[in-house]
């Protein structure tokens, strides 16, 4: 019993050790950011490997879930005559959520789990330490530029996402069901604002790019040095990201749509 | 007033002493070799004077300025008078030997790029992979990557260089002009030079003063002179590799034969 409690405690005590080093982390990462936008290029080269990479598997995943999406939708809308409405349920369902949120879910599978083990990997080659005795600080170097390059790809995957993904629903509405597209585009257009829900969405995706972006950087900095250690960590950036962005998600829809 | 000065130094890890109280004083210009048994601190010691790591207590002075107590770009002025060669080598591996030895320069000078071309080219020359410029880290060998690594450590033209086991790895042939190497770089530019290393012939060919360390302490100090004829027989044995002795080869704990008799099972 003692042991448990010990245990327990020492369970506490490292979560909050670790929850405040990632905070310091975030900060020393954000002090970084005014000196990579004066060295761009450092930024437009993590752009490709963090955001261009994960184009591919962003469009592929978007097509299919816009397309069931679009099967799904009719199915229920057709019951009440309202199969014309599909395009509006396709284009909100992903604006405000599933472009967002499953985008985000990608972007960590992909471009975070590649972030955690390559500067997991550097730490524990002691590059990390090399450069710090060359008089370079890898947190603005290595760590800010890609930083920022998550937090632009992620809205830019999220909007490609939504894109494709109502051409999906388009493609099975019109193109297999029948729906008059006309009505489609046109209900899309009038019932889908700028603000209450492109926008917001927007928001949600950035929020996403942050947090994702920040949770991959700081495991693989936080890694301890062998190679068991880097696993576990990209294991952990996964799971960590998809528990943050299905919570988040929840926060911000009820602080945006709900009548909260 | 030395360049660097070591006071009272005591560093744990755990709760094993690394450092128990170690005074060092590395001399302007000079070459000082730090030497002792494998796993006694010598790399630790690199890195707390370059400030990667906290002594528990004591002080490091680097040109009159506390290692430890300088703010972090204070810290990072500093480090940029520091060169250091790792005992991994340590390259960045996503870029080439060339970007490598360029890295230093492109971070902290605006040079044009024919100038630093220029540099790198000298540097790579000195260590003779002038024509090895080309290939990424993954592509050379130990010796190699640690011969890119010293020229990488001496770009910026620092005040100090620190070396972590230079010689290991090489070849008779590149060792001796890596011996060459630190000496030349140390008499032409001025330049201190710590020295870290196990070869014993080499070391003490260029030294100018030896420090012994061993269980968190220094065993002896003096010129390479002074330590051969030095009566500790702890001295003696390190410097002729004799296989008994007072030098402990084995991590400190338990006695073997008790290690063997216990009947403690581990899971
Ligand atoms: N990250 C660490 N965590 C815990 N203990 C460590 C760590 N790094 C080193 N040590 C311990 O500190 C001691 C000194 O290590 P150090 O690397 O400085 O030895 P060294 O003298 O450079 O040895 P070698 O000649 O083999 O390179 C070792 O006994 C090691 O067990
Ligand atoms: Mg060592």
């Amino acid at each position: 019993m003692i042991d448990f409690i010990r245990s327990l405690g020492r369970w506490g005590l490292d979560t909050l050790q670790r929850l405040g080093s990632g905070h310091l982390f975030l900060w020393y990462m954000v002090k970084g950011i005014p000196e990579v936008l004066l060295r761009f290029s450092l930024v437009i080269q993590q752009l490709q490997s963090v955001g261009v990479r994960s184009v591919m598997i962003i469009l592929v995943s978007g097509l299919f879930v816009g397309m069931v999406l679009g099967l799904q939708g009719y199915n229920t809308l057709v019951d009440f005559g309202a199969e014309e409405s599909l395009g509006v349920l396709v284009s909100l369902s992903l604006v405000r959520e599933l472009g967002p949120v499953v985008s985000a879910l990608l972007f960590a599978g992909r471009a975070g789990s590649a972030l955690t083990a390559e500067i997991g990997l550097m730490k524990s080659t002691e590059q990390l330490s090399g450069m710090e005795m060359m008089a370079v600080d890898p947190i603005r170097r290595i760590i800010a530029p890609r930083f920022v390059a998550g937090i632009i790809s992620m809205p830019l995957l999220a909007a490609i996402f939504s894109a494709v993904g109502i051409f999906g629903g388009f493609i099975v509405g019109y193109g297999l069901l029948g729906v008059d597209d006309g009505a489609f585009w046109s209900q899309m257009q009038v019932k889908t604002d700028w603000y209450d829900d492109v926008l917001n969405g927007v928001i949600k995706s950035i929020v996403f790019g942050v947090v994702v972006t920040w949770i991959a950087l700081f495991e693989g900095y936080d890694a301890s040095p062998t190679s068991e250690g880097v696993g576990r960590a990209t294991t952990r950036t996964v799971v960590h990201s998809a528990f943050a962005i299905l919570g988040l998600d929840f926060v911000l829809t009820a602080l945006m749509f709900g009548e909260i | 007033m030395p360049l660097i000065k070591i006071r009272d130094l005591h560093f744990y890890r755990g709760d094993r002493a690394i450092f128990d109280g170690v005074n060092i004083d590395i001399h302007r210009g000079k070459i000082t070799a730090i030497m002792g048994p494998s796993g006694t601190g010598k790399t630790t010691l690199l890195r707390l004077i370059g400030g990667q790591l906290r002594p528990d207590s004591g002080t490091i002075e680097v040109d009159g300025q506390d290692v430890h107590k300088l703010s972090h770009a204070g810290l990072y002025e500093l480090r940029k008078r520091m060169g250091m060669l790792f005992q991994s080598g340590a390259l960045l591996t996503d870029i080439s030997v060339f970007d490598n030895v360029a890295f230093p320069l492109r971070e902290h000078t605006d040079l044009p790029e024919s100038m630093i071309r220029d540099l790198v080219l000298m540097k790579l020359q000195a260590v003779g992979l002038r024509n090895a410029r080309d290939l990424m880290p993954a592509e050379l060998s130990g010796g190699m990557a640690r011969r890119v690594a010293l020229a990488r450590a001496v770009t910026l033209d620092p005040m100090m260089v620190m070396y972590d086991e230079p010689f290991t790895g090489q070849d008779p042939i590149s060792m001796g002009t890596i011996v060459n190497l630190i000496h030349r770089l140390n008499d032409a530019m001025g330049l201190t030079s710590i020295i870290v290393s196990h070869d014993v012939m080499e070391t003490t060919e260029i030294a100018d003063v030896i420090y012994l360390l061993s269980a968190g302490k220094v065993i002896e100090s003096g010129s390479p002179v002074q330590l051969r004829r030095s009566s500790s027989q702890w001295v003696q044995q390190f410097i002729q590799g004799l296989p008994d002795g007072p030098v402990p080869f084995h991590f400190p704990g338990v006695d073997f034969a008790d290690d063997l008799l216990s009947s403690e099972v581990s899971a």
